[in-house]
C-alpha cells in the first residue's frame, strides 16, 4: 500500500472551496512522506473540473456516475470503496466538509478504520505523521497517531492549508465509470434548497459586532446592538444565539453560517470554537471580550479584554460616544 | 416508534482544562459534567417524535459510573428507560469513534429500535463520527446534520443542513441512524414531577464489550499556539475601553 489519494468535492455549484486546501494538505503530506499524490474527483460529470484539478500536477481520476449528481452517502461509498481497494493508498485525504462528515466515517468503517477528522495540521515525528486536532472546543490540541495499517483516512479542517496556485505541467486525467447499483442506494435525496433570501450580507460589511453564549439572555442583545450602532457595525452571532431564535439564522457566522472578513470583528462572549473561527478568522482586526482567559478566541485576537462583557461593553459605548464628540 | 437516543456526558463548557501531571489527559477530579448539548437536541427530537407518533424513548450513555447522572436527566425530561454501558479507562474517554460506536452497538442490537438519534458531535472530542460509524456497524442507513424528522410508513423524511444556508430533504428506510444538528427545536427543562418520576425509572447496566479498538492513539496534548500576538488590555473596564478605542483608531486604523 502506497501513495496518497486526495478525494476532492465537486458539487452542482462547482468546487467546494476546501477541496484545494485539502489537496495542498495532501501534497504536503506527500512531500513529507515521499508518497505520490493521486486526485479523485467523484461527480456526475467531472470532465472540465478534472482537467482543472490536474493543473496542480497530480494525476486525476474522474470518477463518474449519474448517481453522484445529488449527494447520497451510499452512492459515494459505493463509488469510492472499490477504487480505494484497487489503488491501495497509504493515505486517503479529504476536505472536512459537511459532505465528508456524512460519508467518510462510514467509508473508513468499510476498511475497519476510523477517520482522523477535522485535522488542523500534521508534523513528522520519528518518521511518521502525527496529526493535530482540537479537543474541548479548542481549549486543547490533541496530537494523534494511527495505529492501523493502510489505508488510513484523514480530513483537513478549513484553513489548515493554504490552497496554493497550480504550478508546473498539467498531469494526466483518467475518466472512469463508478460501479454503483442505484437500487442499493438507501438514501433518497431531494435537490438542495435555500430557506429564504438572506436579508443581510455580512460578507461585505466593514465592521461586525458578534455575540456568543456569554451574552446570556435575549434581553442583553440590546447592549450589543447599542455597541454595533456606536461602531456603525452590523450585528452577528455564533450558532447557539441563532439556535435559540434570538437572532435570525442569516446573522450567523461560522461553518454553517456566513464567512466574513470585515476590517473589524469584535467578539463579545464568544469562546471561539473552530466552527465559528473558520467563518471569521480572515477578519482584519479581531477584538475579543471574554471572561475566560483560556477562551480559544484569544488565540486569534489582536486585542483581548479578559473581563465581564456587561461591564466592558457599556464602557466601550461610552468611550466611543465621547471620542466621537471630541473627534 | 421505538427510539434509542445516545447521549454523552462531557465536561461543562466553562471548565478550565488542566492537564494531569503526566500530561496525557485532563484532570477530571475537579470538573463538573453535563449532557453534551447536541445530544440534548437529539433527546428533544426523540421526545417530540414520541409525543406525535407514540412509542418509546430509551436513553443510552457509555462511560464510567458518573454518566448515570445524564441518564437520570434524560429520564427526568421524559425518556422511558435508560441503559448505562459501563466503560472505564481509555474507552471511557470517548476519543475513538469506533470504540464509542461499538459500545452503543451493543445496546442497539439488544433494543432493536426503529431509530437511533444522537447529536452531530460532542463538545469534548468533537469527532462527529459516532453515529455514522454506528450505522456502518449495524448495516443501517444514516443521515447527519438533521434539522427535522417526518416519520412515514417504514421510512423517515429528514431535512439535512448543508453548508452556507442550504438544506436538503432525504428519505431513509427504517431502521436508521440520524445525527441531530443543534437548534432543531427549543430544549425542554425537566419538571419537578419529571425529576420525581425519574427516580423510579430503570437504568439498566450493560458491561462494555471487550473488543472495540479503533486505532487512533493520543500521542499528546498541548495548549493551543497563538497565531496572532494578542495585546491584552488591562485595568478597570473604563480604562480598557479607552485603550481599545485609542488602539482601534491609531494602531489598527479601523475606526
Amino acid at each position: 500500500m502506497s501513495g496518497i489519494l486526495a478525494i476532492l468535492e465537486r458539487g452542482a455549484g462547482g468546487w467546494h472551496r476546501m477541496s484545494f486546501e485539502a489537496l495542498a494538505g495532501a501534497l504536503e503530506l506527500g512531500r513529507a512522506t515521499g508518497e505520490p499524490v493521486t486526485v479523485c474527483v467523484p461527480a456526475a460529470d467531472a470532465g472540465a473540473a478534472a482537467a482543472e484539478a490536474a493543473a496542480w500536477g497530480a494525476a486525476v481520476i474522474a470518477l463518474e456516475h449519474e448517481a453522484l449528481s445529488l449527494y447520497a452517502a451510499d452512492a459515494w461509498i459505493a463509488a469510492l470503496e472499490p477504487l480505494i481497494r484497487e489503488l491501495g493508498p497509504a493515505w486517503v485525504v479529504l476536505p472536512h466538509t459537511y459532505q465528508t462528515r456524512d460519508f467518510a466515517p462510514a467509508l473508513a468503517a468499510r476498511f475497519g478504520r476510523v477517520l482522523m477528522g477535522d485535522c488542523t495540521g500534521f508534523a513528522i515525528e520519528e518518521g511518521r505523521p502525527v496529526f493535530e486536532r482540537q479537543l474541548f472546543q479548542g481549549k486543547l490540541i490533541g496530537r494523534f497517531l494511527f495505529e492501523t495499517e493502510a489505508p488510513n483516512f484523514v480530513s483537513f479542517q478549513a484553513g489548515a492549508f493554504r490552497a496554493a496556485r497550480p504550478a508546473g505541467a498539467a498531469a494526466p486525467v483518467t475518466v472512469r465509470r463508478a460501479e454503483i447499483e442505484p437500487a442499493r442506494i438507501r438514501q433518497r435525496p431531494e435537490p438542495p434548497f435555500r430557506e429564504a433570501v438572506q436579508a443581510v450580507d455580512l460578507a461585505s460589511v466593514e465592521r461586525i459586532v458578534a455575540v456568543g453564549r456569554g451574552i446570556g439572555d435575549e434581553g442583553n442583545l440590546e447592549l450589543a446592538r447599542e455597541l454595533a450602532a456606536a461602531l456603525n457595525a452590523e450585528l452577528a452571532a455564533s450558532r447557539p444565539i441563532c439556535d435559540n431564535g434570538w437572532l435570525p439564522m442569516d446573522r450567523q457566522v461560522g461553518s454553517s453560517g456566513q464567512t466574513v472578513a470585515p476590517k473589524l470583528y469584535l467578539a463579545l462572549g464568544i469562546s471561539g470554537a473552530i466552527q465559528h473561527v473558520v467563518g471569521m478568522k480572515g477578519s482584519g482586526c479581531i477584538v475579543a471580550v471574554n471572561r475566560d482567559p483560556q477562551a480559544p478566541i484569544f488565540e486569534i485576537a489582536d486585542y483581548g479584554i479578559v473581563g465581564d462583557l456587561f461591564e466592558v461593553t457599556p464602557a466601550l459605548i461610552e468611550e466611543l460616544r465621547r471620542s466621537k464628540e471630541t473627534a | 416508534m421505538k427510539i434509542v437516543v445516545a447521549v454523552k456526558q462531557v465536561p461543562a463548557r466553562d471548565v478550565q482544562a488542566e492537564l494531569v501531571p503526566s500530561g496525557d489527559w485532563i484532570d477530571e477530579s475537579g470538573l463538573s459534567f453535563e449532557m453534551n448539548e447536541p445530544d440534548a437536541y437529539a433527546l428533544e427530537a426523540a421526545l417530540r417524535l414520541r409525543e406525535s407518533a407514540g412509542g418509546e424513548v430509551v436513553a443510552v450513555s457509555a462511560g464510567p459510573e458518573r454518566v448515570q447522572s445524564v441518564l437520570r436527566e434524560a429520564l427526568a425530561k421524559g425518556a422511558d428507560r435508560a441503559i448505562h454501558l459501563a466503560a472505564d479507562g481509555d474507552a471511557a474517554r470517548g476519543l475513538d469513534p469506533a470504540v464509542n460506536a461499538a459500545l452503543l452497538e451493543r445496546a442497539v442490537r439488544e433494543e432493536q429500535p426503529e431509530l437511533v438519534l444522537t447529536g452531530l458531535q460532542s463538545d469534548d472530542t468533537g469527532s462527529g463520527q459516532t453515529g455514522v460509524v454506528l450505522a456502518a456497524r449495524l448495516g443501517w442507513p444514516h443521515a447527519t446534520l438533521v434539522m427535522a424528522i417526518e416519520p412515514g410508513q417504514g421510512e423517515v423524511r429528514v431535512k439535512r443542513e448543508l453548508e452556507g444556508g442550504w438544506y436538503q430533504h432525504m428519505r431513509l428506510p427504517l431502521p436508521a441512524v440520524l445525527t441531530i444538528q443543534s437548534g432543531i427545536s427549543r430544549l425542554r427543562y425537566a419538571t419537578l414531577m419529571g425529576i420525581k418520576r425519574a427516580r423510579t425509572k430503570e437504568i439498566r447496566r450493560l458491561e462494555a464489550p471487550p473488543e472495540a479498538a479503533g486505532g487512533l492513539r493520543l500521542a499528546g496534548l498541548a495548549l493551543p499556539r497563538r497565531s496572532r500576538q494578542t495585546q491584552f488590555l488591562e485595568g478597570p473596564p473604563a480604562e480598557q475601553a479607552a485603550q481599545l478605542v485609542e488602539k482601534l483608531r491609531f494602531e489598527a486604523r479601523v475606526l
